[in-house]
């Protein structure tokens, strides 16, 4: 406790701390679909869906876990593991700097947030992307912890899930970024020769080299509704092709349609269809 | 041909055109002036020494991209015999941006993979400037099972900008297309070897680079991003591609110091087009002796090999566990 802190009445020390949260929260919220206005705490309790025309906000790393996981019995997993710059990286920024502020922005250490818990008391390892840490790229921790994630799973024989919603391979770190896409790629070899199951949930957006790599490698790829999905960015594409983009490319839909994913769940039935699914391939008698 | 000359090069440029006067002056001359042409030619040589000395990643990068610069088929031509062109992925399309087929190299059968520019405006318009569709990369997934059924060691030969960002190209699954090899590549039974000749361009370059021995010509690039499009992204312009290029590190030599890459193969002064039969014969001993070194290996400490080197990828900080 600093000098000054121990000097203060109770009150203020309180509110000098916790000052942020004082200030209210927006009551309410409008979505960036229908337009209309929603009270918050409805959005909240429908898993930042759209009550009126099921628009799918993107949600945290941790409120994804939330969703999905059971609330007992959850270990993190790789959260050992942290971001160097090994490039030196500079643009405008420094890339070390830019790890600051976005450690400081999402409160997380990187990217990727992997768990170990279970679904409906089925064990699983699920990784979720948190896409506000520089949006969602992959770097050498992302690859690492995702690594990591899917020996878990082989050690505990557990599937592996992943929600994706990533920008694709993080610039700043070169070619130590497009070489995770390898390697977690690698990685799900050996989950296929232990005969787990992985399921890849691709949420909006899921772009570039996370989409090339193990995003598209699932067992049973699920997207949620109008999430974009895709290789190229849609603007890269429009610039190359000089035409204008059919209506809905490259989202679930548009995928689903194409023969690229296997089906789309909405957020709300997520746990439900998961759990299914994985019953079904770990061949585990039926949940009532 | 007539070598053509880039930005950088142009003091070599005018040196040579001098140099080019005076033969032509010297064919009808009575006067002896091949000393002079002899003067004229070191000097080239050592200026061109100069500049390469000293080039930075972007000057490298637009070597790498040079119109002259060995493709694909010249290596295959240079370098192998009996190459039959095994064409398609038996769903959709023959794409010409890949090219593949079996081969004898130093008279043993091997896969020969590669992507593959054009030279002129219609063969640039056709190979779709080395940049392939999903259907590429399904061909060379079909020839890597190919090889492995019938035990041939694979070589592949790296030179694309990257994959096409086109609109047919997503609708049949790019991004599925590139996945798949990077995980078929990471459990085949046979020894991979891939030589960057050119540009590596990212995903698309990627998904012929999964291999036990990755070598990279002197002056070919190998990148997560074209130095335009990091610039376009991160300066929000594409006129400082030259300082993207530095630090992106994409480099032969900065990726080797990185631990990146295995070998780094020496090209003739100026870039491999100035002499491309020196570059086929240094190529050719560097093939050699990977080869050999791989082939001695059984498959399974082969593949644990493989495996162990795609999992060190990455460099991050291991902090004690709480």
């Amino acid at each position: 406790m600093s000098w000054l802190q121990k000097l203060l009445p109770p009150k203020i020390k309180r509110s000098l701390g916790e000052s942020k949260k004082t200030v209210p929260e927006g009551l309410w919220s409008k979505c960036p679909s229908c337009e209309a206005v929603l009270y918050r705490t409805d959005l909240e309790n429908n898993q930042e869906v759209c009550p009126k025309c099921s628009y799918h906000n993107r949600i945290s790393a941790r409120t994804r876990l939330d969703f999905v996981l059971d609330p007992e019995g959850r270990y993190e997993i790789g959260a050992e593991v942290t971001p160097l710059d090994p490039l030196k990286f500079k643009d405008s920024r420094r890339y070390i700097d830019r790890i600051k502020a976005s450690q400081a922005e999402t409160g997380e250490t990187d990217a990727l947030v992997v768990m170990q818990g279970a679904i409906k008391t089925i064990p699983v390892v699920a990784a979720a992307f948190e896409f506000k840490y520089q949006g969602g790229s992959m770097g050498s921790v992302v690859g690492e912890r995702f690594v990591r994630g899917v020996q878990v799973a082989i050690e505990q024989k557990a599937p592996f899930i992943c929600f994706s919603a990533s920008g694709g391979a993080r610039m700043q770190e070169g070619l130590f970024s497009l070489m995770q896409m390898a390697k977690t790629s690698a990685a799900l070899t050996q989950l296929s020769r232990a005969q787990l199951p992985f399921i890849s949930v691709l949420t909006d957006p899921t772009m570039g080299g996370v989409s090339a790599s193990f995003a598209m490698l699932g067992d049973i790829i699920i997207g949620e509704p109008q999430a974009l999905i895709g290789f190229a960015g849609p603007r890269v594409i429009e610039q190359t092709v000089r035409e204008t983009l059919p209506e809905g490319f490259q989202r679930s839909e548009f995928l689903l349609e194409h023969g690229a994913i296997d089906l789309i769940v909405d957020r709300r039935e997520m746990r439900d269809k998961l759990s299914t699914l994985i019953g079904n391939m770990m061949r585990l008698s039926a949940v009532a | 041909m007539k070598t053509s000359f880039l930005d950088f090069e142009q003091p070599i440029a005018e040196l040579e055109s001098k140099i080019e006067e005076l033969r032509y002056v010297q064919d009808d001359s009575a006067l002896d002036i091949s000393e002079e042409i002899d003067r004229l030619q070191q000097k080239s040589q050592t200026l061109t020494k100069d500049i390469y000395n000293k080039l930075g990643a972007w000057q490298v990068s637009q070597v790498s991209r040079h119109p002259q610069r060995p493709y694909t088929l010249d290596y295959i031509q240079g370098l192998f015999t009996d190459f039959e062109e095994l064409h398609g992925d038996r769903a959709y399309a023959d794409d010409p941006a890949i090219v593949g087929g079996m081969a004898r190299f130093e008279g043993q059968p091997v896969m020969v993979i590669g992507h593959q520019k054009g030279r002129d405006t219609k063969e640039k318009i056709y190979r779709n400037f080395g940049m392939p569709r999903p259907e590429g990369y399904r061909k060379a997934l079909r020839l890597f099972r190919l090889a492995e059924k019938f035990g041939l060691p694979i070589i592949t030969l790296i030179d694309t900008p990257g994959a096409y960002p086109g609109i047919g190209a997503e609708e049949r699954g790019q991004s599925e297309a590139i996945a798949r090899n990077l995980y078929v590549m990471a459990e085949l039974k046979v020894p991979l070897i891939g030589v960057i000749i050119g540009e590596g361009g990212s995903g698309g370059a990627l998904a012929l680079g999964v291999v036990d021995h990755l070598m990279m010509l002197q002056y070919s690039t190998y990148s997560v991003i074209s130095p335009e499009g990091c610039a376009s992204i991160l300066w929000k312009s594409a006129d400082k591609a030259p300082e993207a290029a530095e630090t992106l590190a994409i480099t032969a030599n900065r990726l080797k110091t990185l631990g990146l890459i295995d070998r780094i193969v020496a090209e003739p002064l100026g870039g491999a087009h100035r002499d491309p039969e020196v570059m086929m014969q240094t190529l050719r001993r560097a093939l050699k002796d990977e080869l050999a070194l791989l082939q001695a290996k059984s498959t399974t400490h082969l593949l644990e090999a493989r495996l162990d080197r795609l999992m060190s990828y990455g460099k991050f900080k291991e902090n004690p566990v709480r």
